[in-house]
């Protein structure tokens, strides 16, 4: 990706407010089931429809899950933390309020350490959180085949979601697409998210300023919501940093407002200004008490924390030596990670090996068919027989590569794809000596070349004996006799 | 003693002057068929209810499955404010004039499992607003000791029903006040327990942190039986309290020898009618008789905890009044231009005056800019008058005064003075405040109106209460007196 320059003179500043929706079965409020997909309206109980007499009851599992983040990011778990309510009217907002976290958040405090640029040009940045906390998801308007009516589902309405608000502490748009997956990354981990965003399981809203380089004041920010992918999140944080610029330095002002993205047409659009907004009147919920987490409950759910990323990449550079780059791609998703390492639970299997076919080939084919990599055709397992062929020589990489597509498209076993192709590397050196031979022999002109000092002819005779080969010669071995009948004799 | 108040009749009356207690042994020795006693309660409705208009709908009567439960045949009334599946539930609003609750309130799960049987929805103020029922959709409610006076609120029907012995008893709710002063305006017995004892699960949200389900009956021994049945831990309400329920009924016959009654001194004060003053004083003194003894305690700043009550139950309304919005049930404007049209005039429309006044005070108390100075203050108002009653509670055992100001008020007395009718809960707002219980005892009349005797008890000391107050209905017979409508229609 080519970097993104901000315009010169101008600094940006971002905070990212995450909206993930909690892998719990049943609803923050009401016992009704989360899974998404279902009929409209199908999972709505009496509670979140809002009916008169119905009242909310706390789901303890997304206390857990929220409390799980809050450890794997350093924060404090608060030992008591309140749900308010969030007073406005929509059609999908059943009660005419949501139930939230205002005053006491049950995540406070915390931090993320990112990386962006690789190489000599990786630079580390810590995002600190300001909070994270707990409150219910709205239904969803649906406006089409109504015929001019809104439909409204209701399905999503009460799903438990954590707010997680970041402070500004990232100045470029790359900063905040890193923020953005290493959240996303930590909550996978967790297992406390799917992460989907297209399903909308994992939403980003960026705050975004700028300001003359130089100057400490922060400028009037814009607030883009629906962002659902994190190509989509760069180019609206750039669209919107171009925006601002462009006001400020033709004379205009920045007004403080929301403003949508449009991936169509990747411009932010006007959705409401600061004096539109809604006096949302929060007060304290009457209807929930306090939450109060003791100190051990809160030590028993650390101890339920798996390894996380960051701890994972370093134990990949430490244990494979790995550079950090390449730790970071591994472990920047659970699915990723698993992967890799099912791979090399296999014995005998090269890490270093199978971090560039992880990088390398199976990246390229997962991007080509747009699939996640748990949906990967080439499972773990598979990709481990394939490795296991290339260390004991039977395929040279490039065979393996080969077999890694059949293995894409037709499936079926490493072994019995070698079989069939007739893929089996030529290692044999009575064989590789008689092709050699056969080789300087027909061409005598340019063996006495390659004697009389034209080195570089060298390759010229590999690609001659790989050539009567018909590639599956072992190259090393080929090497080894050629140097050895040239040079030698 | 009041001209039109009549002694227990025989025949029919005596069925219909039962204690609950009286009318289950009846029915288990097969003296009385459930079915016979339900016919009598249901005629009485037909008969006598078109001059009150205590009930909104009546309900056709479901047999018990559960024969053997306490209450099982006891028939009944819910204030229109509990949810029971296939009954409309209005709330005494336009807004839910049609609509049917499609699930039940634990309330009344828990009574159906005891037997009790249904046998209407009682009238009330909209969405339990109000201290006269005159704020109903469904139209006033006689006091059935004086048609022309009203029966209190919000619980104004479940009084007046009960008073007239339509039912032996029925469910109310008090937010502010509205079992106690309809108990009191009508001669009958009610019992608002501490905040957490009842389940509000199916209870239509008024001001939540203050709503609290009790029952209205003829007198304490009939309080205890129906409490035990409705209280109760609820998981399905995270502010109702884990805690066993006592047999109420077991303790009513302790002796209340020594107990010290705590007398508000503060309460005697000239916002208090002087008849009524009498009265009360006069209770005091009966429970004296009985072994107890009275001391003056300090209970000042009632007129802080009005103010308070009046920003905080508001402020608490206006977001739970927020989903009646026209979208997915009850009332609905004609044709509405746009979403803004639709909530705009449904809710306009939808709303009586009382219920709009009270949105429109709370939703400015929780304002920017406003919550600091209403909404803060009056929190701290509210600590500060639970405090004054915790300190009271350690000098006594129980609390005794007057739980209104006056008897009941002519209707349209205070109509065009909303501030002068929120004067009527001045005793017993503060009790709700501090979410402790609190009861309404019949202890006399006052120009032929009924007077009501107010107790008040430590958090959770529900038995303490049903025991003084059935103490002292051992030793006087305001409670078994009956209006003449009453009387009068037992003999038909």
């Amino acid at each position: 990706m080519s970097q993104y320059a901000i315009p010169s003179g101008w600094e940006t500043v971002i905070g990212l407010e995450i909206h993930a929706q909690l892998a719990t079965r049943a609803k923050i409020f009401s016992g009704a089931s989360t899974a998404f997909g279902a009929e409209p309206n199908a999972q709505a109980s009496a509670i979140d429809l809002g009916l008169p007499g119905v009242l909310p009851v706390l789901n303890e599992g997304a206390i857990r899950m929220a409390a799980l983040f809050g450890l794997a990011i350093d924060a404090q778990v608060a030992p008591v933390s309140s749900f308010d309510r969030k007073n406005y009217f929509y059609p999908d907002l059943p009660k005419g309020y949501q139930i939230t976290q205002l005053a006491r958040p049950i995540v406070v405090g915390g931090a993320v350490t990112i990386t962006t640029g690789e190489g000599k040009q990786a630079q580390e940045h810590t995002v600190r959180v300001t909070r994270a906390h707990l409150e219910e998801d709205a239904g969803k308007s649906l406006h089409e085949d109504f015929h001019g009516m809104t439909g409204i589902d209701l399905n999503r309405a009460g799903t438990p979601l954590i707010e997680i608000v970041s402070e500004p502490d990232m100045r470029s748009p790359e900063q905040a697409v890193a923020y953005a997956r290493k959240i996303h990354a930590i909550v996978q981990y967790l297992g406390i998210c799917d992460g989907n965003m297209q399903e909308g399981s994992f939403r980003v809203d960026a705050n975004v300023s700028v300001r003359p380089v130089g100057e400490e004041a922060f400028g009037t920010r814009t607030e883009v919501k629906n962002v659902n992918s994190f190509r989509f999140l760069q180019r609206a944080i750039e669209f919107e940093i171009e925006r601002q610029v462009d006001l400020l330095e033709s004379g205009g002002k920045v007004v403080q407002a929301t403003r949508l993205y449009d991936p169509d047409r990747d411009e932010t659009r006007l959705m409401r200004t600061k004096e539109e907004a809604d006096d949302y009147r929060y007060f304290p919920d009457p209807d929930l008490l306090p939450v109060v987490i003791d100190q051990a409950t809160i030590d028993g759910w650390r101890k339920e924390l798996p390894e996380l990323p960051d701890a994972k990449a370093e134990r990949y550079q430490k244990a494979f030596g790995l550079s950090a780059y390449d730790a970071g791609v591994l472990t920047s998703s659970r699915a990723t990670a698993e992967y890799f390492e099912a791979v090399i639970a296999r014995a005998g299997i090269d890490p270093k090996l199978a971090a560039n076919w992880v990088m390398g080939e199976v990246a390229a084919l997962l991007n080509r068919l747009e699939l996640e990599i748990a949906d990967c055709p080439v499972d773990a397992d598979k990709l481990a027989d394939l490795l296991e062929r290339i260390g004991d020589g039977t395929l040279s990489n490039k065979l393996g590569r080969e077999v890694f597509e059949a293995l894409a498209e037709e499936g079926g076993s490493v072994d019995a794809i070698i079989e069939a192709r007739g893929l089996k590397q030529i290692s044999d050196t009575a064989a590789i000596e008689a092709m050699v031979d056969e080789v300087i022999e027909a061409n005598p002109g340019q063996v006495e070349a390659y004697r009389g000092g034209k080195d570089k002819l060298f390759g010229f005779f590999v690609g001659q004996v790989m050539k009567a080969a018909k590639g599956k010669a072992n190259p090393k071995a080929v090497n080894d006799v050629l140097k050895r009948r040239l040079d030698g004799e | 003693m009041s001209s039109n108040s009549q002694q227990p009749a025989s025949g029919d009356a005596e069925l219909t002057n039962s204690s609950i207690a009286q009318l289950r042994r009846r029915l288990e020795s097969g003296d009385v068929r459930a079915t016979e006693l339900i016919s009598a309660f249901a005629a009485r409705i037909e008969a006598i209810d078109p001059r009150l208009n205590s009930l909104i709908s009546r309900v056709d009567p479901v047999e018990s499955a559960d024969a053997g439960g306490r209450l099982a045949g006891i028939p009944y009334v819910h204030k229109d404010i509990f949810c029971a599946r296939g009954t409309r539930t209005t709330c005494g609003s336009r807004m839910l004039a049609d609509w049917v609750a499609p699930y039940d309130a634990t309330v009344h799960d828990k009574l159906s499992r005891s037997g009790a049987v249904l046998l209407g929805k009682a009238n009330m103020d909209e969405f339990a607003m109000g201290s006269s029922n005159e704020n109903s959709h469904f139209g006033a409610v006689a006091n059935p000791w004086d048609e022309k006076a009203v029966p209190g609120g919000s619980s104004g029907g479940s009084a007046a029903a009960v008073a007239a012995r339509l039912v032996p008893f029925a469910t109310g709710t008090d937010t502010g006040g509205s079992i106690r002063q309809p108990a009191a305006f009508c001669g009958v017995t009610g019992i608002k327990p501490t905040y957490g004892r009842v389940s509000r699960f199916g209870m239509i949200a008024y001001a939540s942190s203050f709503d609290q389900g009790g029952v209205l009956a003829k007198s304490a021994a009939d309080c205890a039986e129906v409490l035990g049945e409705m209280a109760g831990f609820d998981p399905h309400d995270s502010t109702s309290v884990d805690r066993p329920v006592p047999d109420y009924s077991a303790a009513l016959d302790d002796s209340i020898a020594g107990l010290r009654v705590g007398v508000p001194k503060q309460w005697f004060s000239e916002a208090l009618d002087p008849a009524v003053g009498d009265v009360v004083q006069a209770a005091i003194e009966e429970l004296r008789a009985a072994g107890a003894e009275p001391v003056e305690i300090d209970l000042p700043d009632a007129d802080l905890a009005l103010a308070a009550y009046y920003l905080l139950a508001p402020a608490e309304a206006s977001s739970n009044l927020s989903r009646f919005d026209g979208v997915r049930f009850g009332y609905r404007c004609e044709d509405p231009k746009d979403l803004k049209d639709l909530y705009e005039r449904s809710r306009s429309e939808g709303f009586g005056a009382e219920v709009k006044r009270r949105i429109l005070v709370g939703t400015y108390a929780l304002s920017a800019g406003y919550y600091d100075a209403f909404y803060l203050r009056a929190q701290k108002a509210r600590r500060l008058v639970a405090e004054h009653f915790e300190r009271a509670l350690e000098q006594c055992d129980v609390i005794a005064g007057p739980v209104t100001p006056t008897t009941a008020f002519d209707r349209g007395a205070h109509s065009s003075d909303p501030a002068k009718m929120y004067l009527e809960d001045i005793f017993t707002i503060p009790v709700n405040l501090a979410g402790l219980p609190g009861m309404s005892v019949p202890a006399g009349f006052v120009g032929g109106r009924p007077v009501g005797l107010q107790l008040i008890g430590r958090h959770f000391d529900e038995a303490r209460l049903l025991n003084i107050a059935h103490q002292y209905q051992q030793r006087v017979d305001w409670h078994e007196r009956m209006p003449s409508i009453a009387v009068d229609s037992s003999n038909q």
